[in-house]
């Protein structure tokens, strides 16, 4: 019976499970799919948010978007702090 | 009379979007309304031929927009059902002879005059995609159940949105309900869960296609056929009306072997 089984193909995933499985990544990776001039306004507008709060080390930032093989996909930020801003916070 | 304008769509090439353009046309006019198709695919011309009236085609659109002709001189009339017309697109020209301001201006002269215009977009996301969309309120999205097919549904599903087109709605095309059975076909219900919008029909894998495009005749006028049938279940849809999507598995038909391998195999579906 295994023989028969195997012949005929049924200890596989079916292809149609295996599509829909990379067929939900594949779109994941698509739909995250940022250019890198977004990255960069991305960037610039969290820097301006954060200098109101903190001293923070613009040279050494890092912002990705970090896509595993999974089905998740992160926002990566490393931004060195140099300073918290103490007292009024100052808001143009 | 102002028509509710439609632009049938896919990103993809080769899935159907004219065999689904044109027997949504005829199968609409069949229930009475009067509607023109509009092959917008400039320099690739084929709802002509679809549709069976290639040699009736003096005019196409690009003569109306530069005013070479009336717009009355351009559509052709299909004699065999009342009430159905096709506007040609010119096939000696570049999808650059147009622009969507035009292409809207177009739609709107035929507004009034129908209760439905069809716009048939061609394939790929630039300039042809967006002249064809500019002109529709409405949009209908073809996709066969392969994994080229749905992710360029979903980047077109995008762009309709950021566009403010609605409804958006789904035609999946080409279904086998067999492979399906036996879980070697991405399935109805898989490919909504990942586009994530409203299902107006699928239309089951039928030679019947092949044949009324030799004929050069509208599955919906004459033929009965699975996919006749889907694609009337989708003009009825579009009218308002509720009807249940067919029982596709009834279209399965089961050799010996198939059998053979579900005994051995054990697969339920």
């Amino acid at each position: 019976m295994d023989f028969f089984k195997k012949f005929f193909g049924g200890d596989k995933d079916s292809s149609g499970q295996v599509a829909k499985d990379r067929l939900r990544i594949v779109l994941m990776h698509d739909r995250t799919d940022i250019t890198p001039q977004l990255l960069e306004d991305l960037r610039d507008e969290i820097i301006d948010v954060l200098t109101k709060y903190m001293e923070i080390d613009e040279k050494k930032i890092d912002i990705s978007l970090d896509k595993d093989d999974q089905r998740a996909v992160a926002l990566v930020a490393n931004i060195p702090v140099i300073k918290i801003k103490r007292g009024k916070v100052d808001v143009n | 009379m102002a028509a509710r304008v439609i632009v049938t769509t896919s990103g993809k090439g080769g899935v159907g979007k004219t065999t689904s353009t044109a027997n949504i046309a005829a199968a609409l006019a069949k229930f009475g309304k009067k509607v023109v198709a509009v092959d917008a695919d400039v320099g690739l011309r084929n709802l002509d031929v679809i549709m069976g009236l290639e040699n009736r085609v003096v005019y196409n659109f690009i003569d109306v927009i530069e005013k070479t002709c009336k717009m009355a001189q351009a559509l052709v009339k299909d004699k065999r059902v009342p009430g159905l017309y096709l506007l040609p697109a010119a096939q000696t020209r570049t999808k650059d002879a147009v622009n969507p301001e035009q292409m809207i201006g177009l739609v709107e002269e035929l507004k009034p005059e129908f209760d439905f215009v069809l716009l048939d977009c061609p394939a790929g996301i630039e300039g042809g995609f967006k002249n064809a969309a500019a002109g529709a309120d409405e949009a209908l999205v073809v996709t066969t159940p392969e994994i080229p097919a749905v992710r360029d549904a979903d980047r077109i599903i995008g762009m309709l949105e950021s566009m403010g087109k609605s409804p958006i709605r789904l035609i999946i095309n080409r279904l086998r309900p067999n492979m399906v059975q036996d879980g070697d076909m991405l399935a109805k219900d898989d490919i909504l869960d990942v586009l994530s919008i409203d299902l107006i029909g699928v239309v089951p894998e039928d030679e019947s296609v092949i044949r009324s495009t030799n004929n050069g005749e509208p599955m919906t006028m004459t033929l009965d056929s699975p996919a006749a049938h889907a694609y009337l279940n989708i003009a009825e849809r579009l009218l308002g009306h509720d009807v249940p999507l067919m029982d596709l598995e009834s279209y399965a038909t089961r050799g010996f072997f198939s059998k053979l391998k579900k005994f051995f195999t054990g697969k339920k579906k």
